[in-house]
């Protein structure tokens, strides 16, 4: 059954249209990317998820309840999201960070409970950052960064969770690394992943199934080795990709061209 | 490891220090000895009824200042931001400048007029500023500061037409009142509603020190990590904004402890604001009470407003921090 199911979801911003008309639904521990062009409306679509923008048209519903009832926090204990590139200047700790995470199960009026306390060690153990929970968020590196920010909304412990871009400005290394925590989440806590992603390669190679967006409107829904074909990734990007058969999986993969040559 | 918690037990000592002192302190300096034998009425009578409610006032203000400054400096994400940014100080100076301009010395519900009408003027710029920001869909933190930048020039245009058109003598005395001064507290009957409005809105503040957390690190972050941003960000503009009018109607806008107490406080116990509201309440309040001190000690018997003495002492401090060290928002221990 579908936990997250978003039916009819339009939004403007000034008058302009940036999403139309979006219908789908995510199951439990489904892991889906969200991919298109730049100017697509992924990372707004995310937001209104996420709750962020609050005035759009249309239904999102949990467990068939309708999210614009629930409150920012009740909903912040459902849907965690982690935004793109998101900078931290002052000067937090790691652990500090990561336990604001729990925000929305906490009260003003107590200190973090034990719970508490388990959910972000865990979240610090699982994404392999424990050991510099003390260190300021801000003089980590990108990849160590990336995996406590990851942290932060796994210590919300929510069953879906919405990632903006999240392994965009990491190496290989670490880019596979946090892909493959990402796939560990997944399938351990059956928590239901959209990833939001430019790296068309590993969506196909990670998810279950790919949404893509274009103009505001899910021009493709569905498994991986359907969209990898020349057709619909033109039809999705406005360009014809170069694709040759991955070595190990069974799908082809997107190569960059080189000027001149064929295509 | 907490090792915000015993930077903090120092500063409650050092603040207790200061305010057992402080009365003492003054054109005539007071022996604590003498209090207590009854031979000295006078003294007494000095060190109880003017001194002592007067550093109270002082601490409070210092207090309420200190902490509506860190509250809207983590929700507008800006080391520089302050109620006094928001037009604040200039609508409570318009209300008082106007009061004083039509002659209005009364007392009205046992409080002076000019102090009524600059907790109008206050009052007034609150409201506009936050329904200019309402004119907008989201309730964005950067339109609150244009209106409130916009609503200060406007006060102070006022301002300056007023002092231009009327009678010196009375826009002098205005002009005095603009400076900022303790001096008008006279008993205790000022604490009686300053003290709860500044303890209520610095413990509100506090309660929203989780908010105040994530509203610094931006609002995206803040909203999905489920606080109410609408709710949260008019709670923080209203009660910061009500506390600070509450101050400035009574002691006139006195400059940079809004900025200063909240910036040597994150370099003493960090970003947090679970200890940054209580350190920077603690520091703000020592800090006024003693500015003021030395205000009524270095012309006795004449007096310096302490207006005067937080800029004299603010600005260079200021300078010579930036010149130092990296800005607080930017700041490694």
């Amino acid at each position: 059954m579908a936990i997250l199911a978003v039916r009819g979801l339009s939004f403007a911003i000034a008058g302009q249209t940036i999403l139309e008309n979006v219908t789908f639904e995510l199951d439990r521990g489904e892991f889906v990317s969200l991919v298109g062009p730049n100017g697509a409306g992924k990372t707004t679509l995310l937001r209104c998820l996420a709750l962020v923008h609050r005035n759009w048209q249309g239904e999102i519903l949990w467990h068939g309840r309708a999210a614009k009832r629930a409150s920012q926090r009740e909903w912040a204990r459902f849907v965690a999201y982690l935004p793109q590139e998101e900078r931290v200047d002052i000067p937090y700790t790691v652990e500090d960070f990561v336990l604001m995470g729990r925000y929305p199960h906490g009260s003003p009026f107590s200190p973090p409970s034990p719970r508490d306390i388990e959910a972000v060690r865990e979240a610090l153990e699982l994404t392999n950052t424990w050991n510099f929970r003390h260190r300021l968020v801000r003089t980590l590196s990108g990849g160590e960064r990336q995996r406590v920010m990851l942290a932060a909304v796994l210590a919300q412990q929510t069953p879906v969770l919405l990632l903006d871009e999240a392994t965009t400005f990491l190496d290989f290394r670490h880019r596979e690394e946090v892909q493959h925590l990402l796939e560990k989440i997944n399938t351990q806590r059956q928590v239901a992943i959209l990833a939001v992603t430019h790296d068309i390669n590993t969506a196909a190679l990670f998810s279950r199934r790919i949404l893509a967006l274009r103009d505001g409107h899910i021009v493709f829904d569905g498994p991986p080795a359907t969209f990898m074909q020349e057709s619909i990734l033109q039809e999705v990007f406005g360009f014809r990709p170069l694709l040759v058969d991955h070595p190990q999986a069974c799908i082809p993969v997107i190569v960059p061209t080189r000027s001149g040559g064929e295509p | 490891m907490k090792p915000g918690r015993s930077t903090l037990t120092i500063l409650v000592v050092g603040t207790l220090v200061v305010l057992a002192a402080a009365p003492l302190v003054g054109p005539r300096w007071i022996d604590p000895g003498m209090l207590w034998n009854g031979d000295n009425p006078l003294e007494a009578r000095i060190f109880w009824d003017i001194r002592v409610p007067r550093v109270l006032v002082g601490f409070l203000a210092g207090m309420g200042l200190a902490v509506g400054g860190t509250a809207y400096q983590a929700m507008f994400r800006n080391p520089l931001a302050s109620p006094f940014t928001l037009g604040l100080a200039s609508g409570a100076s318009l209300g008082a400048v106007l009061a004083i301009h039509l002659g209005w010395n009364k007392l009205l519900w046992g409080t002076p007029a000019v102090t009524v009408c600059a907790l109008m003027g206050a009052g007034v710029t609150l409201v506009v500023v936050y329904g200019l920001t309402r004119l907008r869909a989201e309730l964005s933190v950067a339109t609150m500061l244009l209106a409130g930048v916009a609503m200060s020039f406007l006060n102070t245009s006022l301002i300056l037409v007023l002092q231009y058109a009327v009678d010196p003598v009375r826009a002098f005395h205005a002009f005095r009142w603009m400076l900022g001064g303790l001096e008008g507290t006279l008993g205790y009957r000022d604490i009686l509603w300053l003290g709860p409005v500044v303890l209520a809105g610095t413990f509100i503040l506090w309660v929203l020190r989780r908010e105040l957390n994530l509203l610094s690190l931006g609002d995206e972050w803040a909203a999905a990590r489920g606080v109410s941003l609408r709710t949260v960000k008019t709670l923080i503009l209203f009660v910061s904004g009500v506390m600070v009018a509450a101050i400035v109607a009574h002691c006139g806008p006195i400059g940079f402890v809004c900025l200063i107490a909240p910036h040597i406080s994150r370099q003493l116990v960090g970003p947090q604001h679970t200890r940054l509201v209580p350190a920077a309440a603690l520091l703000g309040g020592a800090f006024l009470v003693i500015s003021d001190s030395v205000a009524r000690t270095v012309l006795a018997p004449a007096e310096i407003p302490v207006g005067v003495i937080t800029a004299i002492l603010g600005g260079p401090f200021f300078l010579w921090l930036l010149l130092t060290r990296p800005l607080s928002w930017e700041w490694v221990p």
